[in-house]
């Protein structure tokens, strides 16, 4: 019992994002509003952030900041001092590239509706068979 | 479909709850992302680039080519979100409201009707208005500088503190987005016209490829920023630590005009007429 106590906490960053994924998957696949579905695209992309950012973390690991000492001006890079800046790096541009998709899924929805005068994605469906 | 959406979520939830039981523990200093490349930067970062901010010197020189398209999705997206929503022929729209500004009195002119002269005694206002909020425009109006330098100082120190292009560039945005929101779209496009947004992200993915090429003609690789010695007279080191310095500008350029480009296309269908 104890084994699997410390095995769920040892663990918690990653159930934190499976819940999030499977929430944003949930949203994309069963919604019927494409607004929603976009913001289940949105909840999904944040889930995957999170889980690449928590995989950076060290114990007794800082900022990936070098500390430079104010009275020599010497530094010690250490790699056990620091956390992984890699993930940070590469969420940075996940981030970037979440909002690129997000306003592109934003400006076709607009479109959409424009063109259907719903967002509902069962109308629109059944007004292109209708054509 | 809401029965097989939910199995197929809980399918892949369980898939991953299995995986993740061989995942590393949290903060596990051995764990593989750990070990193999990131050691590398950690230690070598002053060395070579001179730049404490280890995000920021991954993310502009050992990683600058995935950071320069990064900048080019951003364009991108800029381009694609105008080419979807801009309505090009200009439709008069059934009606205009203007407002008398001495005695508040509103006119609705019809189509086709006479629109009065640049005055300073009348002023559009949108068709869907509401009164405007005094306290809400002088604070937002006193807002926007303050923004503005902290965005500059997030990207001018993105080298020795959390910061850098993409953050400053969005917060910049954001300043002329709360003019957009707390005036109206045609105040925000008289500080910034959607021809100079767009001929800013253009400049700023220009900056960034530029820099590049730059020191492919100064015979180095492309984006190896220690060329840039011979036009800086720093240092190898320090040339590569400015290097990444105008890569930044570029991208917070670049960052600013497509964000402004969106919401100004997203909030008014792409007429930049009447919108938030």
């Amino acid at each position: 019992m104890e084994d699997v106590i410390s095995f769920v906490i040892s663990k918690y960053n990653y159930w934190c994002y499976i819940v999030l994924l499977m929430i944003g998957l949930y949203a994309m696949i069963v919604k019927n509003n494409l607004v929603k579905k976009i913001i289940g695209m949105n909840i999904f992309q944040t889930a995957i952030i999170l889980f690449y950012v928590s995989i950076s973390v060290k114990k007794e690991g800082t900022l990936p900041t070098i500390i430079i000492d104010p009275v020599t001006g010497t530094h010690t890079a250490r790699a056990a001092d620091y956390i992984n800046p890699l993930p940070h790096v590469l969420m940075l541009t996940a981030i970037v590239v979440s909002v690129a998709t997000l306003g592109i899924a934003l400006a076709l929805a607009i479109k959409i509706y424009k063109e259907y005068d719903t967002l509902e994605e069962d109308e629109i469906f059944a007004q292109i068979r209708k054509k | 479909m809401k029965i097989i959406g939910l199995i197929a979520v809980f399918l892949c939830g369980c898939l991953l709850v299995y995986g993740a039981s061989d995942f590393p523990g949290w903060g596990d200093p051995s764990s593989p992302a750990s070990t193999h490349v990131s050691p590398y930067y950690i230690e070598t970062t002053m060395e070579f680039t001179h730049v404490p901010n280890i995000v920021t010197s991954v993310l502009a020189d050992y990683r600058g080519y995935d950071t320069m398209y990064e900048t080019t999705v951003i364009f991108g997206a800029g381009i694609a979100c105008f080419l979807l929503l801009r309505v090009v022929k200009k439709k008069d729209p059934v009606s205009r409201l203007y407002r008398h500004k001495a005695t508040g009195i509103t006119l609705r002119i019809k189509k086709g009707g006479k629109i009065p002269d640049k005055s300073n005694a009348f002023e559009r206002i949108d068709s869907e208005w509401v009164p405007y909020d005094l306290i809400i425009q002088i604070s937002c109006r006193l807002l926007v500088p303050l923004i503005q330098i902290f965005a500059l100082y997030v990207i001018a120190h993105g080298h020795y503190s959390p910061g850098g292009g993409f953050q400053g560039g969005v917060i910049l945005a954001a300043s002329i987005i709360l003019i957009a929101i707390s005036y109206d779209l045609r105040s925000a496009l008289k500080i910034m016209s959607e021809r100079a947004s767009a001929f800013l992200s253009a400049i700023g993915v220009f900056i960034y490829a530029g820099t590049g090429a730059l020191c492919l003609l100064l015979g180095a690789n492309f984006l190896d920023y220690a060329a840039l010695d011979s036009l800086l007279g720093s240092g190898m080191v320090m040339a590569r630590s400015h290097g990444i310095l105008i890569v930044e500008i570029g991208v917070g350029i670049a960052v600013m005009a497509v964000m402004i480009c969106l919401y100004y296309n997203l909030s008014s269908e792409g007429k930049q007429d009447e919108g938030l």
